[in-house]
């Protein structure tokens, strides 16, 4: 098991992603380190959902390199995701829930096709996965449909992490969540990479987020990684994308705590 | 690596010490289950246990889970458990476990007690009565959306009209062709089969033109018509209901039937009428075809016979059905695509009931059209 001595998780090189003529994705390269939580800013349209899906091999890429724990994806279509699926959980923006089955069945899903084990010992799980995520017992017999947004998303993240798997994706995860809830979930994830050793990429838009529990944070424009490193070096910055994202009206509320 | 786990337990007196050891994870799922369920018979004989974690190698929510029930089981009774030697890494995700599965929630399994049946039966003979609610409601609102329409002409949706018509009429044409043609054969050859036994080969003709005519054109026609289009109203409808469209048009200030059902409507009611016409002629046309090579009848004597057999009286009746039915697949497929709740389950069971329910109500229509044009005599 050499993979497990890689220093990098996900390593994307000169990556090109594009739908018909126009490029969102230009040659794009990135590291995530083993263990780090990385979170991904940039531009509302910018492509960081289509950056995401790419890595995970549900976009085609045009050009690049995708490697995620020493199994490139998307090289080889239809095997490309099977053996990479159990390394990973990935939260979607709208949380795709399974709208079919209660918020406990759709996080039971994961431990159902992937792994053996009793129904009682399932349901223990995936409760306490919904616990940790900050819902009750009620909210698992709840479907989809009735639940709300900020719910929605815990037990999309429920889902993600149903499997304790090495990755996380996590899309905008508490965009629609309450301070006090975006809170709770940072400080969820954190525990979470302390003790699983999870590798965290996460886009977001949560200053607060970004500031307390993301190791590093890239930014992307123009279809690449304009700057990349500790929130402090972000600040520092210079280039003009990067200046308006942090530097902005909204984002002045929130520096004096940091700096 | 030894990642293979294991559960040592070695017991002093009536302390019991734990000492898992290797991968507790989610990958050793099978075997970790039936290792903490092993140790049971030594639990229960236990005072005291401590749980020696210092041989782990990894541990995962499900790993940290089993633990905690372990000793969750025991503190049940009154004992205590202690948990020594856990790297640091892992206790937060054990205090984090201990928090949880707390509330046992009694939704386990509840045996169906005879109210139960009885509140099923009740609430099944009521979802009858809201089904036919459901399509008086529906037909209300389309009449009263036809009565707007008629004062202020001008808020009719023309284009999605049209559109609307291209799709159920024009685009249903080619199947609609091809299967009344097929009928209309297959009619015309049992009928040579058969009646030939008896030398009545120059009624074939009768049978056909008067059935195809009067009953099974309009029939096929209205039952293929709610298995393609109803069923796409359904689904459109009712996938527009599930991502909140319609409700999005309400607050606009829009009547979700002006713009989205009454064209659709309306489009069955215009459409309906053209394709059983059409496919009544591709019918007969089905039977003189067969008539000609099968039964030997050229087909100038084949339109002769037709010329004495059928009549427009038989025309009309096939043609004053096919608005009605129409209307009734439109008024089902709008109102059955409107339920819709949240999930894609409900969107599949919701169109299949649109198309069962709209073919049931077809052919009771027009058996209630055949006693009604009997008692008028036409
Ligand atoms: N399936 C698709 N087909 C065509 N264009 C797409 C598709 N998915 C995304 N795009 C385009 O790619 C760009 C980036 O989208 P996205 O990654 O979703 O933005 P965001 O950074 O807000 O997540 C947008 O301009 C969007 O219109
Ligand atoms: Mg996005």
């Amino acid at each position: 098991m050499q993979e497990q001595e890689l220093p990098v998780a996900i390593h994307v090189e000169d990556l090109v992603v594009g739908f018909g003529r126009r490029i969102v994705i230009d040659h794009l390269s990135l590291d995530v380190r083993r263990g780090e939580i990385l979170g991904l800013v940039g531009a509302s349209g910018g492509g960081k959902s289509v950056l995401m899906r790419t890595v995970i091999g549900l976009i085609a890429r045009r050009s690049g390199k995708i490697d995620v724990m020493g199994s490139d994806i998307g090289a080889t279509p239809g095997c490309r995701t099977n053996q990479a699926a159990q390394k990973w959980g990935v939260l979607f923006q709208q949380g795709a829930l399974f709208s079919s089955l209660t918020a406990l069945q759709n996080v039971a899903f994961p431990l159902r096709e992937n792994a053996t084990m009793s129904d009682e010992l399932m349901t223990e799980i995936a409760n306490a996965k919904l616990e940790m995520v900050g819902l009750t017992s009620e909210d698992g017999a709840k479907f989809p449909s009735e639940l709300s947004g900020g719910m929605t998303k815990r037990v999309a993240l429920a889902r993600a992490l149903a499997l304790d798997p090495a990755i996380v994706f996590l899309d905008e995860p508490t965009s629609g969540l309450d301070p006090i809830a975006a809170g709770d979930f940072d400080t969820l994830i954190k525990t979470l990479q302390k003790t699983l050793g999870l590798t965290v990429f996460m886009v977001t838009h949560d200053l607060a987020s970004l500031n307390t529990v993301c190791d590093r944070v890239a930014a992307l424009a123009d279809g690449k990684i304009v700057a990349i490193g500790p929130m402090s070096e972000l600040l520092r910055s210079e280039h003009p994308w990067v200046k308006a994202y942090f530097h902005g009206k909204r984002s002045m509320m929130l520096q004096p705590k940091v700096m | 690596m030894t990642n293979e786990p294991l559960l040592l337990t070695s017991a002093n007196g009536s302390a019991l010490e734990l000492r898992p050891t290797g991968s507790w994870t989610v990958g050793n799922a099978a075997v970790l289950e039936q290792l903490s369920a092993s140790i049971a018979p030594q639990l229960a004989r236990a005072q005291s246990i401590t749980v020696n974690m210092s041989g782990v190698r990894e541990l995962d929510t499900l790993g940290a889970w089993l633990i905690e029930r372990i000793s969750r089981h025991f503190a049940d009774g009154g004992q205590h458990a202690r948990l020594v030697g856990a790297a640091d890494d892992y206790i937060d995700l054990i205090e984090e476990l201990r928090q949880v599965n707390r509330r046992h929630d009694p939704a386990a399994t509840k045996r169906m007690s005879i109210a139960d049946r009885l509140e099923r039966l009740g609430r099944a003979a009521l979802a009858a009565v809201l089904d036919l609610s459901a399509f008086l409601q529906m037909l209300g609102a389309v009449c009263l959306a036809t009565f707007g329409v008629l004062r202020h002409p001008r808020s009719f949706r023309l284009t999605s009209l049209v559109y609307q018509i291209y799709r159920v009429g024009w685009q249903a044409l080619p199947i609609v062709i091809l299967i009344t043609f097929l009928i209309g054969a297959i009619i015309a050859q049992q009928g040579f089969f058969h009646f030939r036994k008896f030398g009545a080969e120059a009624y074939v003709v009768d049978m056909v033109g008067i059935l195809v005519l009067r009953e099974l054109g309009v029939l096929i026609v209205a039952i293929m018509v709610a298995g393609r289009s109803g069923s796409a109203y359904t689904a459109e409808l009712g996938s527009m209901k599930m991502r909140e469209e319609i409700d999005a048009l309400s607050t606009m200030g829009l009547d979700p039937v002006d713009i989205l059902i009454l064209p659709r409507v309306v489009a069955l009611i215009v459409a309906l009428p053209i394709l059983a016409f059409i496919g009544a002629v591709a019918a007969l046309y089905g039977g003189g075809f067969v008539a000609w090579f099968y039964g030997g009848m050229s087909p100038v004597t084949f339109i002769a016979r037709l010329h004495e057999a059928i009549s427009v009286t038989h025309f009309e009746v096939g043609m004053i059905k096919a608005p009605f039915m129409a209307l009734v697949i439109g008024i089902v497929a709008c109102s059955e695509g409107l339920r819709v709740k949240g999930s894609a389950e409900s969107l599949g069971k919701q169109t299949t009931t649109s198309v069962v329910k709209s073919i049931f109500l077809v052919i009771v229509l027009d058996g209630l059209f055949a006693v009604f044009f009997a008692s008028i005599g036409m």
